[in-house]
């Protein structure tokens, strides 16, 4: 029987980009993409994917279908997912998507996912490392009235149902559910596999559905921020670091030791 | 009179250390906005946490009793929240960011197709248009921002555990408590816990910890942790590691601290050749004190520490931690 999973995936700045290229024009309360950084599709989506091909690797005839939306996807970056292993991507792009708030996001998710017809599974990453709402997975199972697995680490699929492990600071809870559910999962889920010289070839070979907000049956008035970004700035540290300096670094860090207790910070 | 309403989480029985923080917080709303303050207390024998909640600020307290609310399971407690909002209807709906509220804040905001803000640093409450503005870190720390909820109510705020400074207990304190008839069934429970696994770490954990030593890719490999373990058990503290170091396979995954790991907040965070990306800094920025060891003095680390060492760790670290040694035991 045929087992389908769709992930949920986001173009983000790269969060390595050094704090020195990270400019924000605060009148348009816009960030600044930095020059020559390409952007990266989302660490813990990655995460999320890795899950779904994890899957697709014990389960037969499963399909992993990728979707986004945006304004304004790098298709190089973007089909990252499907030279991992992914089967499938389908994208809105749209300059509607300009500014959206997170609830506008999942409007546009669920729509997409209503297209999809029947899915077992969605597993998105627990948060984005961009504007880090960490609630459009959140909001897509409650439109869509599933269970809803947050922060998991592990994933097993039963007979109808879905075990998981989610982390907690002192270990883990397991949790069964029905299917279909939707899945948050975060880093410890395990390392985005390296896509293959194949996998690339293959993602070569496809091309990602792209479709339009009309597409999915919505318009830009169905997009209306439920909550405003009011101001962005870039916060100043007036921090000033006293560096300790000894004879040598050994000396260095003994100063440092007793500096500390000066301090009485120990 | 309008409520800003928090939900008050319970730990065996008792007020979890992040109820009186979002107390504090519905107290500062309250008073901007001349709201009273109420607590959501769901579980069972709930009397003592409720009367807790009083001395911590809360003017009216609901509780709701059912067994099914005793395991602080999400689907029971978003239930059981929807049920008291269409009873009361708040202005306003506090979580905390804790496993359980920054998953049922954002939930219940869906559900009553109002809005959510997550990871709050600092609220403020508008009394002539009734809305909330937040601030909130974005772009991994690099970005602050605020924003402001539209027209739907209960406008849901998920607060950073230690952003606000719980209110001095007062035991003259007097507010009401309401028992409120929950009725929740089985089939609203979609997610069942099957099992709770302690995972038995040497020492502390990391988010508990109230001394951390961080290790970054600048140490060259996994031996050096023994040393940064060393220092971390003089403090009772833990070890926790950058993102490079666990993409390395230096440290296991569950060590990572930054954007894509965890947060901490511990009193004193000693980094050693940690350089101080802003997705590690997203999670430790909240640190009370930041030490810093890293041998390049133009690291971004130095921006955020208030005392550091330019040097190489592998001189300054035993010689530091002989003499924190002598220190603590003297």
């Amino acid at each position: 029987m045929a087992f389908n999973i769709i992930v949920c995936a986001k173009q983000v700045m790269d969060p390595e980009t050094p704090a020195s290229a990270f400019n924000v024009d605060e009148n348009a309360r816009r960030v600044i993409p930095a020059q020559g950084i390409p952007p990266v599709v989302n660490g813990f989506d990655e995460n999320a994917v890795e899950a779904a091909l994890k899957i697709k690797e014990s389960i037969d005839d499963t399909t992993v279908t990728v979707i986004s939306t945006g304004t304004e996807f790098v298709m190089d970056v973007m089909k990252k997912p499907l030279s991992m292993g992914a089967d499938n991507m389908v994208l809105v792009q749209d300059d509607a998507c300009a500014d959206l708030d997170a609830f506008s996001t999942v409007r546009i998710l669920t729509k997409m996912i209503g297209r999809l017809g029947d899915f077992d599974l969605i597993i998105c990453g627990q948060q984005a490392s961009d504007w880090d709402n960490a609630h459009v997975p959140l909001g897509i199972s409650e439109i869509l009235g599933l269970p809803c697995l947050t922060e998991v680490r592990a994933i097993e699929i039963g007979d109808g149902t879905v075990t998981v492990n989610s982390s907690r600071s002192d270990g883990y809870e397991v949790f069964e559910s029905p299917m279909p559910a939707l899945i948050t999962v975060n880093n410890e889920v395990g390392q985005p596999r390296y896509p293959t010289l194949r996998g690339i070839m293959q993602a070569s070979r496809k091309t990602p559905e792209i479709l339009s907000i009309e597409d999915v049956g919505l318009n830009s008035k169905d997009l209306t921020p439920v909550i405003t970004l009011s101001d962005l700035f870039v916060p100043t540290s007036d921090k000033q670091c006293e560096i300790l300096e000894g004879e040598n670094d050994a000396d260095s860090g003994r100063l440092l030791a007793l500096r500390l207790r000066e301090e009485k910070i120990i | 009179m309008t409520e800003i309403l928090i939900l008050a989480e319970l730990e065996g029985g008792v007020l979890h250390s992040s109820a009186g923080e979002l107390l504090a917080a519905g107290r500062k709303l309250g008073d901007e906005m001349g709201a009273d303050v109420s607590a959501a207390v769901l579980g069972e024998s709930t009397d003592d946490a409720a009367r807790e909640a009083i001395i911590l600020g809360a003017d009216h307290v609901y509780t709701a009793s059912h067994p099914i609310l005793t395991e602080g399971l999400a689907d029971g407690q978003i239930a059981a929240l929807e049920q008291i909002c269409a009873e009361t209807s708040p202005l306003a709906v506090l979580t905390a960011k804790t496993p359980l509220g920054r998953s049922v804040g954002p939930r219940l905001a869906y559900r009553l197709d109002s809005g959510v803000a997550q990871d709050c640093m600092d609220v403020t409450g508008d009394n002539t248009t009734g809305r909330i503005t937040v601030t909130r870190p974005v772009y991994g720390g690099n970005a602050m921002a605020k924003f402001t909820f539209a027209d739907n109510n209960p406008q849901v705020v998920v607060l950073r555990v230690k952003a606000f400074e719980p209110l001095e207990p007062n035991p003259e304190r007097s507010g009401d408590v309401k028992s409120i008839d929950v009725t929740i069934d089985d089939s609203q429970i979609k997610a069942k816990l099957v099992e709770t696994v302690k995972e038995e770490s040497e020492g502390v954990k990391l988010e508990d910890a109230g001394v951390i030593i961080g290790g970054g890719r600048g140490l060259g490999g996994p031996e050096p942790f023994e040393q940064l373990e060393e220092l971390a058990k003089l403090f009772n503290g833990a070890v926790g590691a950058s993102r490079a170091v666990c993409d390395a396979g230096w440290q296991d995954h569950s060590y990572q601290i930054g954007l894509t790991g965890k947060t901490v907040t511990p009193d004193i965070y000693i980094t050693v050749g940690i350089s101080g990306a802003s997705q590690h800094m997203a999670g430790c920025s909240a640190s009370k004190n930041i030490i810093a060891i890293n041998k390049d003095g133009d690291a971004n680390i130095f921006k955020e520490a208030s005392f550091g060492v330019v040097g190489d760790w592998e001189k300054v670290l035993p010689s530091f931690t002989a003499t924190i040694r002598e220190l603590l035991s003297s």
